[in-house]
């Protein structure tokens, strides 16, 4: 049995799922989730974190996938005295089979604390909680029985992530799924061993809905767009408007760019002025599509926290069209890391770096020609002062 | 700290059997770790990336980048990560008798 957890038990009050209850659970069979429980019973009762950022873990031919963790009371609580995390790469848009998921989960309790965590930030899998010993016999079991491979970490390309895209989403823009596949595989040994500046992390968006919160949460947030015009159904606008449906204020009113009107009961949009925010096509499902003419734009420096702190990414490439093999991503991809890799300082995300030299010259180092669409946020003045670019006679 | 005797040598270490005492080392003190790194029996090649990381040590303090490490050597990261199966950062580090490269979640 467990000590008496007094704070955790407040943590499992209220109508909704604690993982204080999660590792309870698990602690009635394992050692680790036992200790793991008093660790952070103590901490809330100190008011002191009582991990230590630990040494590098890993496996044998990998530089990445594992995470250390140690206990800095391993004298108190033994279980926890090394608690490494193993990130699993997670196939696109998080689609598994049930047996591949009790496979990995049988080959989790007979190695580790038992606890899973689905889905980290860049999307793995994370198995928290095993000792330095059980880590090899553990990936070896994963890899060649339950057929999953490590993810990354450490200043590398990490997993790449995507949403469900065309698999369940009707205003995905381009599939998703098969660029984080193609461009996984392309990857692999850039992302097993890591040798970059800093991380580096991509992300797929089917649409400006941007669901994995790519513009965040990625270096190069890869979003699905549309370069026509939204596509109007009036048949279907004028059975809203029938049916009750208030366009005026909740969709007309609300436009970001004030871009669209309503006519006697047929609506129309001024496409020009559309900073694809989705609103419309969010409320008016039936009536409104993204364009036929789909394609993603690219974005770069996205990043949270930490040293500069938050960035959101700004446009790189203003429109693509997605088509296999994404040669132009992959190359583009590939210059980003000779460029970046090159200059930037240990530990320097790649939007920091553009921050310090300045898009213009990383723009020059990339040999992309600078264009208006290049902005941190719709209808805002881009970053670069352009008279700088043109030669005298221009 | 811990001690550990290693070619005959008494030496500190930290947990992970890293060398804290580099003025000691010696190329025999780096043939007997690289057995427990998978390294054994150490080539000319692998003593080009150890040599090269413990040059630039001593002149920037600390173990250089992988991207670094590739550069200076002139190797691959595929072929550094064959030499160094347990990573060529902390491999080669820790049989040159250098400290642990920090490393990043």
């Amino acid at each position: 049995m467990v000590d008496k957890t007094e704070m955790l038990d407040e943590l499992e009050k209220g109508p909704w799922p604690s993982f204080v209850s999660q590792i309870k659970e698990q602690a009635e069979k394992n050692p680790i989730s036992r200790d793991l429980l008093r660790q952070l019973e103590q901490s809330y009762k100190d008011k002191k974190l009582y991990w230590r950022h630990g040494g590098v873990v890993g496996v044998w031919g990998y530089g990445s996938g594992m995470i250390g963790r140690y206990s800095a009371r391993p004298d108190l609580f033994p279980g926890v005295a090394e608690f490494h995390t193993v990130r699993l790469n997670n196939p696109s848009g998080w689609f598994y089979n049930t047996k591949s998921l009790r496979q990995m989960c049988d080959i989790w309790e007979k190695y580790g604390s038992g606890l899973l965590y689905m889905h980290g930030m860049t999307g793995d899998i994370l198995l928290l909680g095993t000792t330095t010993e059980n880590l090899q016999p553990c990936f070896d079991e994963l890899s060649s029985e339950a057929s999953f491979d490590l993810g990354g970490s450490g200043p590398g390309i990490r997993t790449i992530s995507c949403c469900v895209g065309p698999a369940r989403c009707e205003w995905a823009c381009y599939d998703t799924l098969d660029v984080t596949y193609d461009l996984t595989m392309t990857f692999q040994s850039e992302m097993h061993r890591p040798s970059l500046p800093h991380k580096f992390k991509i992300k797929c968006s089917g649409c400006p809905n941007d669901c994995v919160g790519a513009i965040l949460r990625s270096d190069l947030p890869i979003i699905g767009t549309w370069r026509d015009t939204i596509q109007i159904d009036q048949e279907a606008v004028s059975e809203y408007i029938n049916g009750g449906f208030d366009i005026v204020s909740y969709v007309i009113n609300r436009c970001p760019t004030q871009c669209m009107r309503l006519t006697e009961k047929e609506l129309g949009i001024n496409d020009r002025e559309c900073s694809r925010c989705m609103h419309c096509i969010n409320v008016l499902p039936k009536a409104l599509r993204p364009g036929k003419e789909r394609g993603a734009t690219i974005l770069i420096g996205g990043k949270t926290q930490l040293v500069e702190g938050t960035i959101i990414s700004s446009v790189l490439i203003p429109f693509i069209k997605l088509t296999p093999p994404y040669q132009e991503i992959k190359d583009l991809v590939n210059k980003i890391w000779d460029f970046w890799g090159e200059y930037a300082r240990g530990r320097e995300r790649v939007g920091e770096f553009i921050q310090r030299i300045g898009l213009g010259d990383f723009l020059e180092g990339m040999g992309i020609e600078p264009n208006p669409y290049m902005v941190a946020h719709p209808r805002e003045n881009p970053h670069i002062k352009f008279e700088e670019y043109y030669r005298e006679g221009d | 700290m811990p001690t550990a005797t290693i070619a005959g040598i008494e030496l500190e270490v930290d947990e992970e059997g890293f060398i804290l005492e580099p003025e000691k080392w010696t190329p025999e003190i780096g043939e007997e770790i690289s057995k427990e790194v998978g390294c054994w029996p150490m080539t000319e090649e692998h003593w080009k990336v150890v040599h090269a990381l413990r040059d630039y040590y001593k002149d920037y303090g600390m173990v250089p980048p992988l991207r670094q490490i590739s550069k200076v050597t002139g190797f691959e990261m595929k072929r550094l990560y064959e030499l160094f199966p347990y990573g060529p950062g902390k491999g080669p580090a820790k049989i040159g008798g250098l400290t642990k490269p920090a490393g990043c979640v």
